[in-house]
Order: C-alpha cells, then structure tokens, then sequence
C-alpha cells in the first residue's frame, strides 16, 4: 500500500497553495512589516495586532467568518459576484484568499523583528549617500534582511501546509481545487483507511521536520537574523 | 445568626449527606457520543430523559466515523449513538460493546433541500435542470446520509453530470451549512435538520423517497465503558420507549 493517484493530487495541490500563498505574502507582508517597523503612528498597535489575530484565533473562526463573508450574502461575495467572479467559496482562489489571512503573522512578524534589527542608522547613512527609498530597500534593506525573508517564506510555507480548519470550513473536498493533504488525510482517518492515512501523515511529520531543521540548522550559523 | 447556623449546621449536615446517598444510588451521569444528524432530537429527548429518570445526560456530537476511531482508543463514550448501523456493527465484532445491546434507534430520511423558498420542488426536478453552481453532500466515505445521496444521484442517473458541482462537508452537519449560508445553492441533509412538528421549516426541500437508497439505519449500543451504568440502560430502553419514540418521528426519522 503505497499514495493513491487521489493522495499525489492533494499534495500537488497543498503545495501550489503553499507557494502561491508563500509569494503573495512576501509581497504584501513586506511593505506591511516595514510600516509596522519604522512608523510613530498611533495605529501601529491596532495594525499589529490585526496582523497577529490569526496566532490566536481558533482556524475554524477565521473559516467560518470567511464562508459567510465570501458566500452569496456577504459583503466579500457580493463585490466578488459584481465584478463578475462569482462567489469565492470552494474555489482555489478562495483558499489561496483564506490561506494568506491565515499565515499573515508568520510572515510579517520575522520580517518586522528583521526590519527593527536593522534599525534606523544605515537607512540614514543610504540617505546621505543620496539613494532614494527604492534603491534603499534593494541595496541595503533586502541583503541586511535577508534571513528574515528566508524564516519569513520558510514559516509562511510550512503554516499553510498545516493549514486545516480554514480549508474544511470553506473548501468543500473537490479533488485537486480545494482537497489539500491535512484534509485528505482527516478523510481517510474518518473512512477508517488507517494504512492510507499513515503513509501521509507520516509524510507530513518527516516534511515538517525537516523544513524545522532547515529554519533551526541557519538560525545556529546566522548569529544576527531578526 | 452565628448561634443559629451553628444549631442548624449538624441536622443539615447529615439531611445533607442522606440526599448525596440518596442521588448517588439513583442519579448517573451518562456519556453519549452522538451522531451529528441527532443533536436536535436528543437535545429534547435529554430534557424529557432527565426529568423522568433523574439520570443526566452528556453529549458529545459529531462524525461516526471519527467517534469510532475515539473509541478504538479509549474515549470515556457509554453510549454511542451512531448515524450508520455498520460502525456499531464492526464494534460489536470487535468486542467493544455490551453484548445483545445493539438495536436500531431511528431510520435516517434523507432531503434535497434549498435555503431559498420555492427553489426545490418536490420531486427533485430541479437536479435535471442542472442550473445550480454547487450540490453540498456529506461525505460519502464517511456519512452514511453522503452515501444515500450519491446513490440517489446514481439512480436519477445524473452522477456525470453534477460531479464538478459537488462539493463535500465532512459530516452531515456542515453539508446543511454550506446550503444554509448559501454557498452552495442546494444540498441533500438529513430531513431531522430542516423538520420541525411535522413539516419542512424553512426553505424548500424535497424529501427523497426510500427506494431510492439503501435504508439509513441509525444504530445505538452501549459501549464496554458503560457496562456497569445504570443511566446507560436507562437511557437505551428510553429510547426505546413511546416518549423517545415520538420526539424521534416529529423530526422526520422512522422508527
């Protein structure tokens, strides 16, 4: 008994979501951890905590506020169906959506800890050299940053891998758009197909640690990362 | 005052003490695992239960297939009120039950059902018009009423054509979600979820008749844990009983 053709569906599928997700939250995590980093602003804690709701919230609130949010009566559904898109509930796009709210804070919190560390000095120094904020961020933010970045897209991966109570609460189990590997291996567990469900949760653990090893294994060489 | 309580307190004491004597014979605890598509009807049969016998009831609600797997590994369930007659069944042979305490409780009736009024009609014709965007099921792997459903879809012969439309909650409970929230236009629940005194309340439904599907039979035992329970038996041959029996037909099961 070996992964049924169904199994290497979920995991393709789990990690097309993982790396989706992974990418789009680099990009709006970054200007979000910088702001969170550098600004005096006095919403710098509701933001900041707005970003950290999803370490404390149980995955099926996030998920079920999602599914009324994002189906035919709520606001997020009626915008999406104006524009044409129908509704986002067990669709990819829909869990790609909830996926991103989900890892949010893992993302941000390595990239703000990185940002702070850098602090304000070579920022001023790039200023004096007459770099404008752009050539800033690439030339001096984005190297002193980088093993932020890296535990940044490592954690935001490997968190919406584990991903299971969003995705049950708005995916709907439809092979290879919304069955990801946690939900497919709850599916055997229920079916009673233990054997099945050993063999992907065991791929799950071993995956797991491994991408752990990686984070833990650079943290011990890169004395300075956020 | 203080003189008072200290006059009243050996009297009450011991006043006090018979009556937790008293209970403690007659008054168990009972833990149940229940079915998902059960909670409405034995939320009222508790009330009714603990009134008659004095015996109080706790329930934990949720898949069949996931309470078994519970209780393969040592969950604290007594009773176990199961949505399929298989799952008891296996754990019967598996000696995990009080011998000869397996009966049928209900007959599961299955709905097509619509939160919006007037969408479903009454006999289903609404699926060959195939213009909805998504079919909620349970799971049929794992729900007995998920099972019905794909077999009602098999004999309707239109399995083919509403495949890319289904779309599955894991029990019985969340495929009644995903069609009460709206996200899905449509979607086959277990009657006892949309059935209230005798008739459908709210939306609309088609209520599937049974030769279109193998009988959803609901089996309870009483499980190992529960062999030397009193309010174990007791709640069994309750819901055995006329009471039981009537609160189980108004929310649409058959017995």
């Amino acid at each position: 008994m070996t992964l049924s053709s169904a199994d290497f569906a979920a995991i393709w599928l789990t990690l097309k979501l993982a790396s989706l997700t992974t990418v789009i939250l680099l990009l709006i995590g970054t200007p979000i951890a910088l702001w969170l980093a550098h600004t005096r602003s006095r919403l710098r804690g509701p933001i900041g905590a707005i970003v950290a709701l999803p370490l404390v919230l149980p995955p099926t609130v996030i998920g079920f506020y999602l599914l009324l949010a994002m189906g035919p009566h709520g606001y997020v559904g009626q915008f999406t169906q104006a524009i044409g898109l129908g509704t986002l509930t067990f669709s990819f796009a829909g869990l790609v959506i909830g996926s991103v709210i989900y890892s949010m804070p893992f993302v941000v919190q390595p990239l703000q800890n990185a940002f702070t560390a850098i602090g304000p000095r070579p920022l001023e120094v790039a200023a004096t050299l007459r770099a404008n904020p752009w050539d800033t961020f690439f030339s001096v933010v984005l190297p002193l940053a980088r093993p932020g970045f890296i535990t940044a897209a490592i954690l935001g991966f490997a968190h919406t891998v584990g991903e299971f109570g969003v995705v049950l609460m708005i995916g709907g189990n439809i092979p290879e758009k919304t069955r990801v590997v946690s939900v497919q291996i709850y599916d055997h567990v229920e079916a009673l197909e233990y054997a099945q469900a050993h063999w992907l949760a065991g791929a799950m653990l071993v995956f797991s640690f491994l991408v752990l090893l990686a984070l833990y294994s650079s943290r011990k060489s890169q004395a300075s990362w956020s | 005052m203080n003189v008072r309580v200290r006059s009243f307190t050996p009297g009450a004491l011991a006043a006090l003490i018979g009556c937790l004597a008293v209970t403690g014979v007659q008054a168990d605890e009972v833990q149940v695992a229940v079915a998902a598509n059960f909670t409405a009807p034995i939320q009222a049969i508790a009330s009714e239960f603990e009134k008659d016998t004095g015996h109080k009831l706790i329930a934990a609600y949720g898949a069949t297939g996931q309470f078994y797997t519970q209780i393969k590994n040592g969950a604290p369930f007594e009773v176990f009120l199961a949505a399929d007659d298989s799952t008891p069944e296996k754990l019967e042979k598996e000696g995990d039950i009080v011998p000869g305490s397996r009966f049928t409780y209900a007959i599961g009736t299955l709905a097509l059902w619509s939160a919006k009024d007037g969408y479903v009609d009454d006999a289903g014709k609404v699926l060959e018009k195939n213009q909805f965007k998504h079919l909620s099921i349970a799971n049929p792997k794992a729900a007995p009423y998920g099972l019905a459903a794909t077999q009602v879809l098999a004999k309707l012969g239109l399995t083919d054509k509403v495949k890319d439309k289904i779309v599955e909650g894991q029990n019985i409970t969340q495929a009644y979600q995903f069609v009460s929230t709206g996200n899905a236009e449509l979607g086959f629940v277990a009657l006892s979820q949309i059935f209230k005194d005798g008739k459908v309340s709210h939306g609309s439904a088609w209520i599937i008749p049974e030769t279109m599907h193998d009988p959803i039979k609901q089996d309870a035992v009483i499980l190992k844990k529960g062999e030397n329970n009193p309010a174990a038996k007791a709640l069994t041959e309750y819901l055995k009983g006329p009471k039981a029996e009537a609160i189980i037909k108004s929310y649409g099961y058959q017995l």
